[in-house]
């Protein structure tokens, strides 16, 4: 195994989040009855012409100007033909030579201190098809053209990749930067967010590009890592077998979690893609470029190296809090209740919100705790009201909705006790209690101050300052 | 009668007539000599009349627009709504429209009455009307012979008198070669000048709607109403649209106009070229200042055309597969059964082969061969007329080589059939406005005089055309009908 390479390319289609169709006024909703989100222009009636949706030109070169690229100022649409019920004109619209977004580059770091420069061959514009209904009624297919004419943007990658974890991580890069820049709202189980992968594997140290296998059908970031492991290894073993890989598209079947081959007549369509004479050339000026280039949100990228720069945080948690907008919004959000907590909002977020998050099945934004309640409880820690320990029994609290941070701790009585009279009092009836634990201590076996701080901690119910019934102790216990 | 679209104006304007009055004598003429002539392929009698009740309405209120009450017809590649549109194709043949062309709703905002759907050649694609799923359109002035096409039909009701106005499309020479074959006067404006919008394409970088009637002053009103940008068409321009009717009668003294000499040149009728020298010369007395000037990459203007109509048609084409709407087979066994029967049995046989050369001329391999040569071609074609331009104002010569032919004469030499838009065809690839006007008759039949513009220049053609018409009668002239 270890003398093969795997290379893969990632084809992304990216639904673009506007409001009517890339080509018509009609709506892009999703979920509408069948059929009632198209129009004459989606049915392909005859006589009707498509007109250009600006917006989607807008959101594509707003995708171009985050991932560096070069945008040329003139692009043209063209028509790509073939035949299938689902695509009413017997021809989709999309983009050949010329198309708006060129050559760019995203970083991605697919595992702690590894980064990577992954390579973005184009980015085009083109409309959806229609959606094909095989399992409704007996015999027959139905057609759904809601989705008919929906703006899609195809994100080709170079074949950068060299295992199934950089291109997920890739994928993942590229669906939380067009959730960044608003583009697309990245649903993958809709199909706004869709990943074909291109896989091939090749002797190590080879330079040629071995035959190529294109994957589809793949409608998660799990099944992506599986569909291309499965592939390689595939491949790994016809070559080793002496058998060569074909050149086509294969399926991923997740039930079977294996890829098979579609049928070999699909891969024998000859496009005939020629300019469409019903679209005029886009023009995109500089000043449209600027216009869009000033008013980009900051992105993944900028943030996480602010994050390391103007907050100390390690590259890893900024790269894991930046790793999608919404949590790096809560992040700041929170941030801006709690401006000195950076460090210790970044572990909570990371580690206890995470795994909470995670439990629950939750997304960030639905997360029961606030961005201001976190902050709170972070400044109940700092402050000496409460302790680490204490602060994980009300973040529970406060997830179970017993309120903000300040409440739990007054309800529950959660208050750490930093009055010196009162750790002493606790702690002279602890060694009072304990006379064969002193004389050990003061043998020399210091291990036993570990014993004394925990019943102290039990007796005060945990709210006593840990720092200083230690020291209170130490001075206590001295012969 | 002979009552041309301004005539009827002011006759419905000064009560002469009403609407319904004259668009029921229309309909009448229509059901006498339709059934010889074969100009509709149907007849919107119901639609016309109440049209007409609520034109007549309007003018007694004192709101009419600038064609309110005016019988015309459509050619049936124009949506109309509620009203088949059958591009004279069995595909289409039970394609109710769901939707009026830009063009149809143009003219009933204006007020006209639509008589009905006239004849063409299938999906446009002819030069004789005798490409129709509905039967060939004979010509007015010999019934024996061809009106020209692809929009015969429009040009031969308006020659016989059956509507006073109609509209046409020319993607080669449709307009202005069936007006020349009929002895009426067509314009093909600018390409982007008139909406495409709901006029079912042929070659949609060539197709260009325009209007038919009996003279540059019916044409320049029918063209007002048709013109103007439209946003529902990415390809219609912005340009302003000057106002046609008050460009006429300028004169024409000083006037510079080019002969190209690749246009007299051999292929054309001699006795034509006769013809257009008389013209010519009543041009000449009206102060035009004649110039020869060239276009030489003139006879690369049909293969380049061939090329790329022929392309755009085989993707244009694609959407009549049975599926959604216009004719499928019977019983298809499966998706395959269902396209190629579907396709098969729907469409004529010279939209076949259109569509067959066109897949070919875009196939992998052939493109640069083909398709790219010919956008080089067209660029030069193009070229030639800027050229030209820099150097006259105007450019004239034959519409055609051959007056109309018999019908049947050329139905199995396609060839020499796509020869007859040789003068036409080059400027439909430059999208350059054209039109022709009649000038006098070789044995009996109509020999038509084409004009061409600088771009957006209509107003010029229609001008130098009235100009014309105002000293010469060879517009007024109608065919002794049979019944």
């Amino acid at each position: 195994m270890s003398d093969w390479e795997s290379v893969i390319g990632l084809e992304i289609h990216a639904q673009l989040a506007t409001r009517s169709k890339i080509f018509s006024g009609a709506s892009t909703a999703f979920g509408a009855e069948p059929n009632t989100q198209a129009c004459a222009v989606d049915l392909g009636m005859p006589g009707v012409l498509p007109v250009l949706n600006r917006e989607a030109v807008n959101m594509a070169i707003r995708f171009g100007v985050a991932i560096d690229a070069e945008i040329d100022h003139h692009s043209v649409f063209a028509r790509k033909n073939y035949f299938y019920p689902d695509l009413p004109k017997g021809y989709q619209i999309s983009q050949y030579e010329l198309p708006i977004v060129g050559k760019g580059h995203v970083f991605i770091s697919p595992s702690e201190g590894e980064h990577l420069e992954i390579g973005i061959t184009r980015a085009h514009l083109e409309e959806d098809a229609g959606k094909s209904i095989h399992d409704l009624f007996p015999e027959q297919t139905g057609i759904d053209l809601n989705r008919a004419g929906t703006p899609l943007l195809e994100i080709v990658s170079e074949p950068d990749m060299r295992s199934a974890k950089q291109a997920v991580a890739y994928a993942r890069k590229i669906h939380s930067l067009v959730r960044y820049l608003e583009i697309c709202d990245g649903n993958m189980q809709e199909g706004s967010f869709r990943c074909d992968a291109n896989v091939s594997v090749r002797r190590k140290g080879e330079q040629k590009l071995g035959t190529r296998a294109e994957l589809k059908n793949i409608n998660s970031f799990r099944f992506l890592e599986r569909a291309i492991n499965f592939e390689i290894e595939r491949q790994i073993n016809l070559n080793e077998d002496g058998a060569s890989v074909v050149q086509e598209t294969r399926l991923y079947d997740a039930e079977r979690d294996e890829t098979r081959s579609m049928r070999s007549k699909e891969e024998a369509n000859d496009y005939r893609y020629f300019p469409d004479p019903d679209l005029l050339p886009v023009v995109i000026t500089d000043a449209d470029i600027a216009r869009i280039r000033d008013a980009l949100p900051e992105l993944p990228e900028q943030k996480k190296q602010r994050y390391i720069n103007d907050l100390g945080l390690s590259d890893y948690n900024a790269e894991l809090l930046t790793a999608n907008r919404e949590t790096a919004a809560y992040f700041e959000d929170a941030l801006g209740d709690a401006p000195d907590q950076c460090a210790q909002l970044a572990n909570w977020i990371l580690g206890d919100l995470a795994g909470a998050l995670n439990r629950a099945g939750l997304e960030i934004t639905a997360a029961p705790i606030t961005p201001t309640m976190l902050a709170q409880l972070m400044q109940r820690i700092s402050d000496n009201t409460i302790s680490g320990k204490i602060a994980k029994e009300v973040f529970e609290a406060m997830w179970q909705g017993e309120g903000a941070a300040d409440d739990i701790i007054e309800a529950r009585g959660l208050k750490q006790i930093t009055d010196s009279g009162a750790i002493e009092a606790l702690i002279d009836a602890v060694i009072a209690a304990n006379p064969g634990q002193v004389e050990q201590f003061r043998a020399g076996k210091e291990k036993v101050l570990g014993f004394f701080v925990g019943q102290v901690m039990k007796q005060s119910q945990g709210k006593a300052n840990p720092g200083q019934v230690n020291q209170v102790l130490r001075d206590k216990l001295k012969p | 009668m002979s009552l041309g679209v301004n005539e009827i104006r002011r006759g419905l304007a000064k009560g002469k007539f009403s609407s319904v009055e004259i668009t029921r004598d229309y309909l009448a003429r229509i059901a006498r000599y339709n059934p010889t002539l074969n100009c509709f392929i149907s007849v919107t009698d119901e639609i016309a009349l109440a049209q007409a009740r609520a034109a007549d309405a309007a003018l007694a209120k004192g709101n009419a627009g600038t064609l309110t009450g005016v019988p015309l017809a459509h050619k049936d590649l124009f949506c109309t709504d509620g009203v088949r549109t059958s591009c004279a194709s069995r595909i289409l043949d039970n394609f109710i429209a769901p939707y009026d062309a830009t063009v149809v709703a143009n003219f009933k905002r204006d007020g006209a009455v639509m008589l009905g759907k006239t004849n063409m050649d299938e999906f446009a694609m002819g030069s004789s009307n005798e490409n129709s799923y509905y039967g060939s359109v004979a010509n007015p002035w010999n019934t024996g012979h061809v009106p020209g096409g692809s929009s015969g039909g429009s040009a031969a009701a308006v020659a016989a008198g059956l509507a006073p106005g109609a509209t046409g499309t020319d993607t080669g020479g449709s307009i202005r070669q069936p007006a020349a074959l009929c002895g009426v006067t067509g314009i093909k404006p600018t390409y982007g000048r008139v909406s495409r919008y709901g006029m079912i394409a042929y070659g949609s970088s060539l197709d260009q709607g325009g209007p038919f009637a009996r003279s540059a002053e019916d044409c320049a009103l029918l063209l007002q109403t048709m013109s103007g940008f439209d946003a529902r068409d990415s390809t219609s321009s912005e340009q302003a649209v000057p106002d046609f009717g008050a460009a006429l009668g300028r004169g024409i003294d000083g006037l510079r106009i080019g002969l190209p000499k690749e246009y007299f040149a051999d292929g054309l009728d001699g006795r034509i070229a006769a013809v257009i020298e008389t013209a010519i010369g009543e041009l000449r007395r009206l102060g035009a200042d004649i110039r020869d000037i060239s276009l030489p990459n003139t006879r690369l203007s049909i293969p380049t055309y061939y090329v790329v109509a022929m392309a755009e048609c085989s993707s244009n084409l694609a959407r009549f597969d049975g599926v959604r709407f216009g004719y499928r087979c019977e019983n298809p066994v499966d998706l395959e059964d269902l396209y190629k029967r579907s396709r098969g049995e729907g469409f004529g046989a010279e939209v076949k082969r259109r569509i067959m050369i066109g897949t070919y001329a875009l196939s992998a391999g052939y493109y640069d061969a083909y398709y790219l040569k010919a956008q080089q071609l067209r660029r030069m074609i193009k070229d030639d007329f800027q050229q030209a331009f820099t150097d006259v104002d105007l450019i004239l010569g034959p519409t055609t080589p051959e007056v109309a032919f018999r019908i049947g004469a050329k139905t199995d030499d396609p060839v020499s059939m796509y020869l007859q838009d040789i003068y036409t065809i080059s400027l439909n690839l430059a999208g350059l406005p054209g039109m022709s006007l009649p000038v006098g008759f070789v044995d009996g039949l109509p020999v038509g005089m084409q004009l061409i513009g600088n771009y957006f220049d209509e107003a010029g053609l229609l001008n130098a055309a009235h100009s014309y018409q105002q000293v010469t009668d060879w517009h007024l002239q109608a065919p002794e009908l049979e019944a």
